[in-house]
């Protein structure tokens, strides 16, 4: 018997993803926007769950990235980003596609260590702020102290967000992404157009649906 | 509204991310069914009720979702200390006893206040 059960999301025959914004029509002020949101839909979110003794040499050796360690965290690299969500918790974020490949490898990598991958890619979206009001629109929506001189860029923190909750980290000087779940995703958007119209918040809808399928066959054989 | 310091964040968040889980080092009888119905209904049920200090199990239910032990004074609502599961408070009564009667000959206390509120 295989020690891990594998599901892969992204199946050799092409099945249609739809986004939890889908229903979303591009919305502009018209007049110069402080602030633009655009959704990154269809993006691999994995949870990563161990000792960070155990976790870090394999993150480094499989992602390529230092396992964030200290506290409200996150790291940038080119496989994706990850992020310290509890000291033993990590949200790794990458390409639509890759996630089925990453997960196998870390868990060869893993061997018999005591830990948990998960994926939970369908169950969460991320929206990216962007621009010189950005941080204000947040101001208005959480109660975490976002002014920028304490959130550093590199910061990323679980709070409450409007009603609901949501992963709020800054990725870039006027650039923040929010995490939130795919059940609240029609809520914050809701509310981040009504908090950002004072600003002319831009919104741009991302590809609503995609005939997902495996990225790349050969990549499944490497690690199988 | 008050800031509770986190141990596992290790920083104040908002009271709204918190939720409180009732008494801490409440421990468990170590062979239940050895163990006799009226130690067993303490417990489950039986829960102090002090004036004054008193450790508390919470949980950053909305951050880390880690549990943790807050001492509090039940009088004032002031926070006294956080620490990590596992850990053993260092502000009891018994200490709170001490630091007043220090203060009362006039020494400096040295216990802080984590609780701020804001
Ligand atoms: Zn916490």
């Amino acid at each position: 018997m295989p020690r891990f059960a594998y599901f892969d999301p992204h199946p050799a025959q092409a099945v249609t993803t739809q986004s939890p914004l889908h229903h979303f029509v591009a919305s502009a002020s018209g007049e110069g926007s402080a602030v633009a949101l655009r959704e990154h839909a269809f993006l691999d979110h994995l949870i990563l769950r161990g000792e960070p003794a155990v976790m870090i040499d394999v993150v480094q050796s499989v992602l390529g990235l230092t396992l964030p360690t200290e506290p409200q965290t996150l790291v940038l690299g080119d496989a994706g980003s990850l992020q310290w969500l509890s000291p033993d918790e990590w949200l790794l974020i990458v390409a639509a596609g890759d996630g089925f490949r990453l997960q196998r490898a870390l868990c060869e990598a893993l061997g018999k260590s005591h830990f948990s991958i998960v994926d939970v890619s369908g169950g969460q979206t991320v929206l990216e702020l962007h621009g010189e009001c950005a941080v204000a629109v947040l101001m208005k929506s959480t109660v975490y102290d976002v002014d920028p001189g304490r959130f550093p860029v590199g910061k990323g923190v679980t709070s409450v967000f409007a009603k609901a909750t949501a992963v709020i980290r800054r990725v870039g000087e006027e650039r923040w992404e929010l995490i939130v779940r795919r059940s609240f995703a029609d809520y914050c958007l809701r509310w981040l157009l009504d908090a950002g119209e004072e600003y002319g918040i831009d919104y741009q809808p991302a590809k609503a649906r995609v005939a997902s399928a495996r990225k790349s066959a050969s990549n499944m054989e490497a690690v199988s | 509204m008050f800031h509770i310091y986190c141990p596992y964040c290790a920083e104040y968040r908002e009271e709204e991310e918190f939720h409180p889980k009732g008494q801490a080092h409440i421990a468990r009888p170590a062979d239940p069914t050895a163990t006799s119905d009226d130690t067993w209904g303490e417990y489950l049920f039986f829960r102090d009720n002090p004036r004054g200090v008193h450790h508390e199990l919470w949980v950053h239910a909305v951050g880390c979702r880690k549990f943790f032990n807050i001492t509090r004074d039940t009088r004032s609502y002031a926070i006294l200390e956080t620490y990590r599961m596992g850990d053993q408070p260092s502000v009891t009564a018994e200490s709170m006893i001490l630091a007043e009667r220090d203060a009362e000959c006039g020494v400096t206390s040295t216990a802080t206040m984590q609780g701020v509120p804001s």
